[in-house]
Parts: structure tokens; sequence; C-alpha cells
């Protein structure tokens, strides 16, 4: 179906804003290319498109606008994680703040230099899971990223990691409009886990796919930084194998607007995965988790977990989707997203979809949204304890079933402290 | 220590006054006991002293040691002095026991310029006691109240009051649902909270409870209002009779 006008308008408009990248090898132009035509294909997003309801895109398209930056007293997170670093600043990889590029269990290397070789083995994942994902919900942001960005890491793991990868992402300019595109394919009984953090941009496009092979695991924490006006699109693709796991979870405290959006297929027997996240946002917030698993295998667990607490007119939406054919027999999928509305004026919006056509299945969602529990309230601040601490106390509670997704508890414990002290900051 | 004058307090949602003009003066080192038929407004009462959304005074003061209660935030109350145990317990998912604890008795110690306690000081204390009441250590590390039995809960109300060291205690109906036994260690952690100084209210439908701790004085509450106050004799009284005498005595 042809495009209406001023669709294909914004589109190219779209295409134009970046530079195309050249001079790269046939694998990588191939790619590129087919994200093109995808995105010429499905049009830059609009307000009227199904999953863009909920979700202004306008200022994802629009030529970036400068953001101040937050004079920040924002430490960088899992500093304290003996961990390989890499550090992005305003998007590009500094070769010196980071770490050498070698671990023991695995091969990493810059986007850039992958691309630029005539044959790479991340021709099987690069723009592939990405493709796969674009159906039967289009993601234009995705295929943008795909065919422009060539910064960021093409990793392969091949046994168990010997620690974590760290992606710190800085930033020094106030406009910048930043692109990453990560590339992780775990081979058969590999293990990582990877860690991203900051602020990266005044707007942020990236785009992380993840091959999991059979028996191999993958645990994804993310803290997505603390700049109000920044604006971010994030997308993350991945393909799980045979008793494979997948966690990920996301922490999005302040933000203009985020949109987070994971695609997740299940395309081997008994695997797991997890996407969760929590997010804080007071006044201007706009924060979006859009989620789409597909169940193409037996046996499968998937769960789905996010806390949203909203102050002063903030917004959280939730859209996520189980699919499950009539072939993935003995599926158990779990959805809960919930919103704690700190005042009357927030808007929580929720779309939950189950759309299951196996009959040996386990699926339950929930979706609830409401304020803090009065009779809660009352119950400590009458053992002594201050209204605003134990508001806050009841808040961390709330947002805590996201919190216990992620495996590892020292990274847990640290997603805590960095929600407590938002609440405390932004208090009445 | 705790002075009530002609206290008359309204549901804030409702055109509907709940309690009708109480008075109450309870003396340092006093029990005081109140009984009454159920929806007399006996938790009402404990509600309106300890601070709880949802009422309206209309009417009436009271005080603790002389300070104004009904000007002050729960927690402020909380921090004079005052502790409520609830008829029924909250039970909070996500908010483990032992950090409620520490946070209250050391918000409070805060509030009135005292040193906090540290961690090591706090688990020493609180072990003992829980020990005295029977409580093992792994409820104390699940979250408050949750997965606790009805016992259970009333025993944590118990511990909660015995850290915090409150001047004027209210127990809301804190025998319900209790067996014997822990009836009695109930009673046991109240009558080792006695010390002549501290002063207590004791909600409760039965004499039994006023079997283990004695009270000064005993009172009967109906429809938001003290009807007569006697000796410990009154609450045999009831027990023996019932209301209707004593509702009928005043009509
Ligand atoms: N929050 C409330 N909403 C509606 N009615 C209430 C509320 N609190 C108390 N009441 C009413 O007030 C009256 C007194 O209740 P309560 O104080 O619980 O009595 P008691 O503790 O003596 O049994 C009852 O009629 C009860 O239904
Ligand atoms: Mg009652």
């Amino acid at each position: 179906m042809a495009l209406a006008a001023n669709k294909v308008d914004a589109t190219e408009a779209l295409i134009a804003a970046y530079p195309a990248p050249s001079g790269e090898g046939k694998w990588a132009s191939d790619a590129r290319a087919r994200a093109l035509e995808t995105l010429r294909q499905t049009g830059a997003p609009v307000r009227r498109d199904e999953y863009w309801k909920f979700t202004n895109p306008a200022r994802l398209l629009e030529p970036a606008k400068a953001a101040t930056i937050l004079a920040t007293d924002e430490t960088p997170m899992f500093d304290g994680v003996d961990k390989l670093l890499v550090v992005f600043v305003d998007g590009v990889l500094r070769a010196d703040l980071s770490d050498d590029l070698t671990m023991d269990g695995l091969e990493i290397e810059t986007l850039a230099s992958a691309m630029s070789k005539d044959i790479h083995w991340a021709n099987d994942i690069y723009g592939v899971l990405e493709a796969n994902g674009q159906n039967p919900v289009s993601r234009p942001m995705a295929a943008l990223n795909t065919a422009m960005a060539t910064e960021g890491l093409v990793i392969r793991v091949t046994g168990k990691a010997a620690k974590p990868i760290a992606l710190r992402y800085l930033r020094s300019g106030a406009d910048a409009d930043v692109m990453v595109h990560n590339v992780i394919k775990l081979e058969q009984g590999a293990d990582l886990t990877l860690l991203e953090n900051g602020p990266a941009a005044a707007r942020f496009n990236s785009s992380l796919e993840v091959d999991i092979a059979d028996n191999a695991a993958l645990h994804h924490v993310r803290a997505q930084g603390r700049d109000h006006e920044r604006l971010a699109a994030t997308h993350m693709f991945a393909r799980l194998g045979t008793e494979s796991r997948f966690k990920s979870f996301t922490l999005t405290v302040n933000g203009a607007l985020t949109r987070n959006e994971a695609v997740l297929e299940f395309t081997g027997d008994d695997a797991f995965a997890t996407v969760s996240g929590a997010s804080a946002g007071d006044r201007a917030y706009h924060h979006d988790d859009t989620v789409f698993i597909t169940h193409d295998a037996l046996n499968c667990e998937s769960r789905q977990v996010f806390k949203k607490v909203l102050r002063n007119g903030a917004t959280g939406v939730f859209q996520g989707k189980i699919l499950v054919p009539s072939h993935a027999q003995k599926t158990d999928g779990y959805q809960i997203a919930q919103g704690l509305l700190l005042d009357d004026d927030c808007t929580f919006l929720a779309k939950p979809e189950l759309e299951i056509y196996a009959d040996d299945v386990i699926c339950s969602h929930g979706s609830t949204c409401g304020g803090v529990d009065e009779t809660a309230l009352f119950y400590l601040t009458s053992r002594g304890v201050p209204k605003s601490q134990a508001q806050d106390m009841l808040v961390l509670a709330f947002m805590d079933e996201s919190i216990q997704e992620i495996e590892d508890d020292v990274l847990a414990d640290e997603i805590r402290e960095r929600l407590g002290a938002w609440m405390e900051r932004h208090r009445d | 220590m705790l002075n009530i004058k002609n206290l008359k307090a309204s549901l804030e949602d409702e055109d509907k006054q709940i309690l009708k003009g109480i008075d109450l003066d309870i003396g340092p080192g006093e029990v005081h006991a109140i009984m009454g038929p159920n929806g007399s407004g006996k938790s009402t009462l404990s509600y309106v002293l300890s601070g709880k959304g949802g009422y309206v005074v209309d009417g009436g003061t009271a005080t603790l040691d002389g300070t104004d209660l009904l000007d002050m935030e729960p927690e402020e109350r909380a921090a004079a002095g005052l502790f409520l145990a609830f008829q029924y317990p909250v039970e909070i998912p996500g908010v483990g026991n032992m950090t409620f604890l520490r946070t209250a008795v050391n918000s409070q110690r805060k509030m009135r310029g005292e040193e906090e306690l540290n961690a090591a000081e706090f688990l020493k204390l609180v072990r003992a006691k829980a020990i005295d009441l029977k409580i093992d250590a792994e409820m104390l590390k699940r979250p408050v109240n949750v997965g606790f039995s009805g016992g259970e809960k009333k025993r944590n109300e118990i511990l909660q009051m015995a850290m915090l060291e409150p001047k004027m205690c209210i127990l809301d109906e804190t025998d319900s649902g209790l067996d014997v036994d822990a009836m009695k260690l109930v009673a046991e952690g109240v009558n080792a909270m006695r010390d002549g100084k501290r002063s207590f209210l004791v909600i409760t439908h039965y004499q039994r409870l006023l079997d283990h701790i004695k009270p000064d004085v005993v009172h009967i509450m109906a429809a938001g209002k003290i009807i007569k106050s006697g000796g410990p004799e009154l609450a045999l009284e009831v027990e023996n009779n019932g209301y209707a005498d004593l509702l009928n005595e005043v009509a």
C-alpha cells in the first residue's frame, strides 16, 4: 500500500536528516539498503499509527533541539562492579576513556570495524532481527537506526564472560542527536551480563540486537540517565534458542520522552525471558514501554513486569503483547503493568494484549493504576515514620516487583538506591 | 497523661457524627479499659486520637501531657509518646518488618532530638524483645504483617510498642482472635511495660484480658458516648449480664 504523500515527505525528511554511511563492506550496505526500503514502506511514525496513539512521535522526528545539560551530580552507575568499561561521548566510542576491548570468553569489535569488512558473522544478525521484528508491528525508528548508525559494538560471546561489559553513555554537547547500534551473539552455552547507563544525548536512538543460542544466557541491566529534557527511542530485538535465558531490566528516571521497545522471539523450546522496568517521572515526563513477545516454541516462559511511579502530570504508557501460535503449547506468559499515581493529574495508559491460539498455555496479565495505599501510609506514620519517608517506603515497595526480576542482587540494590534517591529528590 | 474533653468527631465523607462528646482522663501509670457494643465508636476514638484521615473533629479537645494532640500529624503524635495497637494491623507487602521498625524507632528518636540506634544496637534490642513475645526471627524478616496469622499480627503490635516505648498506649481489641496462651503472652508484654508512669487504654470486649491486665477504671461506651465508668467490677458485670442492662439504665 502506498504511503500518504505527507508521510512520504516526513519519511524522506527523516532520512535526509542523517548522513548516509558510505564506503562500507557489501554485507553492511546491503543491510542498510534493506532497512531504508523498510522505512520507506512503513513511513515515519505518526500519532495515528496504532502503536503510537499513546505517545506522540513528533519530537523524535523533528530536527533535534538543544537541551540544557543537567549540571549533574549524577555519579555513573555500576562503578563498584568489576567490568569492562566502554565509554561513548555524544554517541561516539572513546577508546581513550574505555578499557581495552578484550576479555576471556568473548570477542568485541566496533560496529564501524565490522561494517568495513566484506564478510562478517554479524551479517546474520545486524538488521535481521530488526527486520523480523517489523512484523506485524512496524518499528520505523529501528529501521532508521539500522540504516544510519555507525557507532556501537559487535560482540560475540563464546563462553562465560569473565566480567560484565558496561556501556557508559556520556553527553557533552547540548544538542547531540545520537544513534548507537549494538549486536550481541551468544554462542551455545555462553553467558554475559551487559550493563548500560547514561543520558547519551539530547536525542538518543538506540538499537540492540541479540541472538541467544541454545543454553546461553544474557543479563541486561540498563539505567537511562537523569536528564530531564532528553528524548530517547530504544529498541531491543532478541531471538532465543532452546533452554536459553534472557533477562532485561530498565530503570528510567526523568526524561521528557522515552520510548523503549522490546521485541522477543522464542525459537527454541524451554527458554525463559523477562523484560522488566521501573520508571519514575515528575512533571514533563512521558515514558512508554512497548513490548512484543512471540512464543514460537514449546514450553517457554516469558515475563513482563513494569512499574511506574508518576507525579505532577507525568505520563506512563505500557503496550505489551504476547503472541502464542497454535503449536506453542505449554507456554507460560506473565504480564503485569502498574502505575502508581502520586497526583491526580498523572496519566497511566495500558494496553495489554494476549493473542493465543494454543490451548495448553498459562497466560495471565494484570494492569492496575492507583494512588498510595492510605491505610498503609497511616500505619507507618502512626509509628512515627514521617509522611514523606513513609510514602517513599511504599513507593519503593511497589516498584520492587520489577527490580526483583534482576538476577544479580548487587545490581538490584544499586537500582533500588538510585530509585530511592530519586524519591527523596522528588518529594512534596 | 491523656485528657479528653467533650470530643466530637464525624466522618469526613458522610454527614454522620460518630463520637458525640467523649470525656476521659487517664493519669500517669493508670490503666483504663473501654468496653462497649460493636459500632459504638471505640476504634473511631483510637483513630481520631492517633490522627487517621477521614474524620473531622467537630469539637472538644484531646491533650497528651498538656500538648494538643489534635493539631499534630500522626508521626508527631507518635513521637510525642502516643501508640495505637491496631484492631486490624495492616499488611504492607514489600516493606520489611525490621526496616520499618528501625525507621520508626529512629524517626521518633530524631524528632525528639535523641541519638539514633545503629543497626547492631537495634538488632540486639529487637531480638531480646521478640524472644519475650515468642516471635521468631524469621517472622521479623518478612514484610510487615504479610503472611502473619491473626495472633502473630497482634504480637507484632506489642513488639512495636515495646520497641517504641510510648508514654500512652492504646490497645484496640488486641485480645480478639487470640487463644488463651497468646493472650497471656500479650498481657505479659503489656504488664512488663507498666512502670508506674506509662498509661494504657485497653479496648476490649472480654473480661478475660482484664484478668491479666488489671484496669484501674472501666468505661462503657455506647453510641459515641461514655455512658458509665467504674472500677474493675463493671467489666465483670458486662461479662455476666451483657450490655443490655447498662444501656437500659441510661435510656
Ligand atoms: N471510615 C468509616 N466509614 C464508614 N463508617 C465508619 C467509618 N469509621 C467508622 N464508621 C462507623 O462508625 C461507627 C463506629 O465504628 P467503630 O469506631 O469501628 O466502632 P467499634 O470500634 O466500637 O466497634 C460504626 O457505625 C461504623 O460503621
Ligand atoms: Mg473496633
